[in-house]
């Protein structure tokens, strides 16, 4: 018996990252207090009208170019119809015919060292809809409309991805991708970056199944588990001679298991129209050329740079372009000191310590990329020692200040004069003749106990090389 | 294309609205009046014409993203209908998305 | 005092010898005394017109005023007034206090007109009549067994009956020129875009436009000019080259050329409307305009055409009136449904019902393309006659309606026949023309109006040939017998 085939679309509502809502001026901070931030327009008011947020258009062009799609140059809102509490004005704004970014783009994936490149249908500007709160009046449900009106790119794939691991490198490469855009700060507990899976499964050369919607996921991890139930669960259905309905299915990550969501008894339909308080958008080929010239490197880009020009490995890479910012720290501390594999040392080193350990983010560090540029001038210049500069390093993270204010502070410079420190080590030497005569008769590993001895005599601020080079120069005079 | 029983019912539950049992087939019967009107629209050839959404050929103006709207809630809830602790409230929602 | 032009008002306010509060007064003292039977206010704001009097007193005492300063006004119940009821006909909204003010009204508040109260309408504008107004039938002033017309026909009956010297007014279908015209009074709907939609409760998006209604052409420029204007906040609002409306009105009509498309003559006009017509047409063609035929081959589709596409924008316009956050809400909801279906049907009257229905249904699967899509080409086929007519002419005239004010309860049982009523002042919404109705004179004792439709955002022109009009003749100055 053939096996079943596995195919799964995503439609990815990523939050944009604006001071207001897509069509009010009302702030879209998170965790304001509920109706605090909506206003007449949120709220559905009868009179109001739309007016279409500028920040959204460059975003939207950016994300579009950055996946080699078409941008719509007449883009159009149309009316999606339903009712809804959470739904203030009895139809969501978003486009249905005419979307801002069209067909024609794709996103690269590797799984188990396999390329892929999944399709991407298009993307399509609308707005959120607010929250329905359920627990909070007994029979009753609340609702808070801060939400309402917060700008989404809803990013729709073809279904293109083949198992629940492809669907998870999609997901988090295009999460990946749209924070390397500015376009979305990504932040999924907030639900700035939310996944729904559409699953369904067939046996090839056979027509795709009846497909699943599986909503209201907010990890990678779970994405994963929901799907592979979702798989096994419609695999079960069918070879037992049933049937698979189209539904939406909630993820229930406490029991491992996907839900039916219970849709009301017939179909929606939806009556989508050209919303008439809205004109169509139109993008000129000048707004376009701005966003190329504008478009930042992408992870791909970095990741081949940094290993071509930098010599570093795949997996430092990997690391070092996790996020936006983690790649934005290295560049700038490697264009201070020209220091790839020392910069990748300290962020993934002590840095990335520090920072796991604070639960910050990197660009919450203390230690600024310019600050840890500083300290690395001072070992590169012998100022200081490798094992100082960690001490350095915590004293800077605890607010102590700059690399040479606290060098300074704590009298940390190295010894680096040729003459101090070979008196240091004839006295080392002339303290230890039992030692001296083992080193001669052939024992060289005694090295490490001189150095150490001199180490300790010079308070540890003794330069180790030059304090290796002149024990073996005297020794082998000696 | 004449709307029956069965179709002012779907209508009326897409509109939120309600229709008496015994007043369908009067509602039916004026909303295929009207419909019958409108049919004479079949008559005439547009192939090739553009739809017109809006009267003037114009593009959508753009706003600039600055937040200019304060904390009116009270002002706002003060006309609603039911509202507690800040939220709107309705019936039970069972079903969640 | 109650018939005087805006221009004597202002000068007599302006020179002191007559004050706001004076003149508030008197309109108050005469809604007190009329109103009552001829309903043409759902709400009367005397308080609030006291008050905005007095303020406006003391900038004309400080010489501050702007020419408007002072008169006071009446807005049609949908425009959102703040803390005042605005209930656009509507049980829905009977509790409505809006918590904001409409641009049209802001800009009017800002003159100093004060405001005298809200004026009865068709339910959310829908309908020819005003019968369809949760708050009862308004009367005609002319006939008080006639309607006013509609859906502004609060406002036509209060300005015709002196009940305020001018009011607001929108227009959809028809709805400030057919009541206008059914109440002997000067009404314009301006070029779509030019006055703001902000705070004007949506019937559909894409045709409703506010305008002045008003005694003269002269008094409706004036109003024209404090009402038009970009408003950042309506996205379909217009940045007008120039909005000094009453530029032209000395021009004599000697350079017009007036089209009469023969369409609006066809049958179905009433003779005598049609005669009272031809005769006013002919008084422009002795002032020296030339008079040339033109055609306006698709008019018959409009209305097919409006009547798909305003109740598909209906449909979803009325989508928020749910209960939840304002509005009516049904009593003890047993579930979610329930909630929605009970308000909604509870507060929503038979026409409203009607059209969200219809609305619904032409943009359901299956019938989206063979109604919605085919009435926005036909909108297209509409608009493309008036572009080549106007090749041809300056203005094109008509019949406003087919015929005069029908009575009370004559069409509310077949709603198709007054839908049908509106066929000569939707094309004009379809492809979002300026146009007027002017009084023109009277068939079965009930008055005419003339109908003139100009190229968009050319009102000057049309209020130039209305204003010439009325220079010679006084068909605007002529007040029912009751109310003079």
């Amino acid at each position: 018996m053939q096996d079943w085939e596995v195919v799964i679309g995503l439609e990815i509502h990523a939050q944009l990252t604006t001071q207001t809502k897509i069509f009010s001026g009302s702030s879209i901070a998170y965790g304001a207090e509920p109706n605090t931030q909506a206003n007449l327009l949120d709220l559905g008011m009868p009179g109001q009208l739309p007016v279409l947020n500028k920040a959204v258009i460059p975003k939207a062009i950016r994300f579009g170019l950055a996946i080699g799609a078409n941008i719509g140059r007449r883009s159009v809102f149309d009316r999606k119809n339903y009712f809804y509490p959470d739904l203030p004005k009895g139809y969501q704004t978003s486009q249905f015919s005419y979307p801002i970014v069209e067909d024609g783009g794709s996103l690269e994936i590797e799984v188990e060292g396999e390329t892929r490149r999944i399709g991407i249908t298009r993307a399509h500007l609308e707005e959120d809809a607010g929250k329905s709160i359920h627990d909070a009046f007994p029979g009753m449900t609340g609702v808070d409309l801060n939400r309402a009106g917060t700008p989404l790119l809803e990013i729709v794939s073809e279904p293109d991805m083949r198992s629940a691991q492809e669907a998870v490198a999609y997901a988090r490469k295009m999460h990946e991708l749209v924070q390397f855009l500015d376009i979305c700060d990504g932040n999924m507990q907030e639900g700035s970056f939310r996944v729904d899976s559409n699953v369904s499964i067939h046996k090839p050369g056979t027509p795709f199944g009846t497909r699943a919607e599986l909503k209201n996921i907010n990890s990678f991890r779970f994405i994963e588990q929901a799907i592979e139930f979702e798989v096994a669960r419609q695999i079960e259905i069918l070879e037992s001679g049933g049937e698979v309905v189209q539904e939406t299915r909630l993820y229930d990550p406490e029991r491992n298991e996907t839900r039916s969501m219970r849709e009301k008894e017939e179909a929606n339909d939806y009556r989508y129209f050209p919303c008439p308080d809205l004109l169509p958008v139109v993008i000129e080929q000048a707004d376009i050329e701005r966003e190329a010239e504008a478009m930042p490197e992408l992870p791909d880009a970095k990741r081949a740079r940094y290993q071509q020009n930098w010599g570093l490995s795949e997996d430092d890479a990997q690391v070092l372009t996790a996020s936006r910012a983690m790649s934005d720290y290295f560049e700038t501390l490697v264009d201070l000191t020209g220091e790839a594999k020392k910069a990748a040392n300290w962020l993934m080193g002590d840095l990335s310590k520090a920072l796991n350990q604070a639960g910050l983010r990197i660009d919450q560090s203390p230690v600024t990329a310019k600050m840890l540029a500083g300290l690395m001038a001072r070992v590169d210049d012998g100022t200081i020692s490798g094992k100082m500069a960690k001490q350095v390093f915590s004293a800077m993270w605890d607010g102590e200040g700059h690399a040479d204010e606290v060098i300074e502070a704590k009298g940390l410079k190295q010894i680096t004069d040729e003459g101090a420190i070979t008196e240091m080590v004839d006295q080392v030497l002339a303290d230890h003749p039992d030692q001296v005569a083992a080193y001669q008769g052939g024992q060289e590993k005694m090295l490490g106990f001189f150095v150490g001895q001199v180490m300790k005599a010079s308070k540890g601020q003794a330069n180790p090389a030059q304090v290796n080079a002149v024990l073996k120069a005297r020794l082998a005079q000696s | 294309m004449a709307i029956e029983k069965k179709d002012v019912t779907a209508i009326a539950r897409l509109a939120a609205l309600s229709v008496e049992e015994e007043e369908i087939g009067q509602v039916a019967g004026k909303l295929n009046h009207i419909l019958d009107v409108l049919q004479t629209m079949q008559s005439v050839e547009t192939d090739g014409v553009e739809p017109m959404s809006h009267p003037l050929d114009q593009v959508q103006r753009l706003r600039e993203d600055t937040v200019t709207e304060t904390n009116q809630r009270d002002r706002y809830q003060r006309i609603a209908p039911a509202a507690e602790k800040g939220l709107y409230l309705v019936p039970q929602v069972i079903e969640q998305v | 005092m109650h018939n005087l032009s805006l221009k004597t008002l202002s000068e007599r306010l302006q020179r002191r010898e007559l004050t706001s509060v004076e003149l508030t007064q008197h309109f108050l003292d005469r809604i007190a005394r009329f109103d009552g039977e001829l309903n043409s206010y759902v709400t009367v704001t005397p308080e609030l017109a006291l008050d905005m009097a007095k303020e406006a007193d003391e900038r004309l005492d400080r010489g501050e005023g702007h020419r408007l300063t002072g008169i006071p006004v009446a807005h049609k119940d949908i425009f959102c007034t703040r803390d005042v009821k605005t209930s656009c006909g509507s049980k829905m909204l009977d509790q409505f206090l809006s918590p904001y003010d409409a641009t049209v009204v802001e800009k009017l508040n800002a003159l100093g007109m004060p405001i005298l109260g809200k004026t009865n309408m068709d339910e959310f504008a829908m309908g020819s009549s005003t019968e369809s107004s949760y708050y009862g039938q308004t009367l005609n002033p002319w006939d008080k067994k006639a309607v006013p017309g509609g859906s502004s026909g609060g406002s036509a009956a209060a300005v015709a009956a002196g009940l305020a010297p001018v009011a607001t007014g929108s227009d959809t279908g028809g709805s400030i020129r057919q009541p206008a015209a059914f109440c002997g009074i000067s009404g314009i709907k301006p070029t779509y875009g030019a006055v703001s939609r902000y705070g004007m409760i949506a019937y559909a998006s894409s045709f409703d436009q506010g305008g002045p209604m008003t005694r003269s052409a002269e008094d409706a420029a004036w109003m024209l000019e404090a009402m038009a204007g970009l408003d950042e906040r309506d996205s379909t609002s217009v940045s007008l080259a120039r909005t000094d409306y009453a530029r032209d009105l000395a021009q004599p009509v000697k350079e017009l050329k007036i089209g009469v498309p023969e369409e609006y003559f066809s049958e179905g006009l009433d003779n005598e409307v049609a005669e009272t017509v031809q005769a006013a047409i002919q008084v422009l063609a002795d002032q020296g305009a030339e008079v040339v035929p033109v055609h306006l081959p698709n008019k018959d589709l409009a209305v097919s055409s409006y009547y798909v596409l305003a109740p598909a924008e209906a449909s979803s316009n009325l989508s928020r009136f749910d209960g939840v956050r304002y509005g009516h809400r049904c009593e003890a909801p047993k579930d979610l449904n329930d909630l929605y279906t009970r308000s909604r049907s509870e507060g929503f009257g038979e026409e409203v019902k009607r059209r969200i229905m219809v609305g619904t249904y032409v943009l359901s699967e299956g019938y989206y393309d063979a109604y919605y899509r085919k009435a926005q080409k036909l909108r297209r086929l509409v608009r493309d006659d008036f572009v080549k007519a106007f090749e041809q002419c300056d203005l094109i005239v008509g019949p406003v309606a087919p015929s005069v004010a029908f009575d009370i309860g004559e069409k509310t049982d077949d709603p198709v026949s007054m839908y049908l009523a509106d066929l000569y002042t939707i094309p004009v919404n379809l492809a979002g023309l300026p146009a007027m109705s002017v009084p023109a004179g009277f068939a079965q004792g009930r008055p005419v109006g003339l109908h003139i439709i100009g190229p968009y955002f050319e009102e000057h022109k049309i209020l130039q040939l209305a204003h010439q009009y009325q220079q010679v003749t006084d068909w605007h100055h002529s007040v029912a017998t009751d109310y003079r």
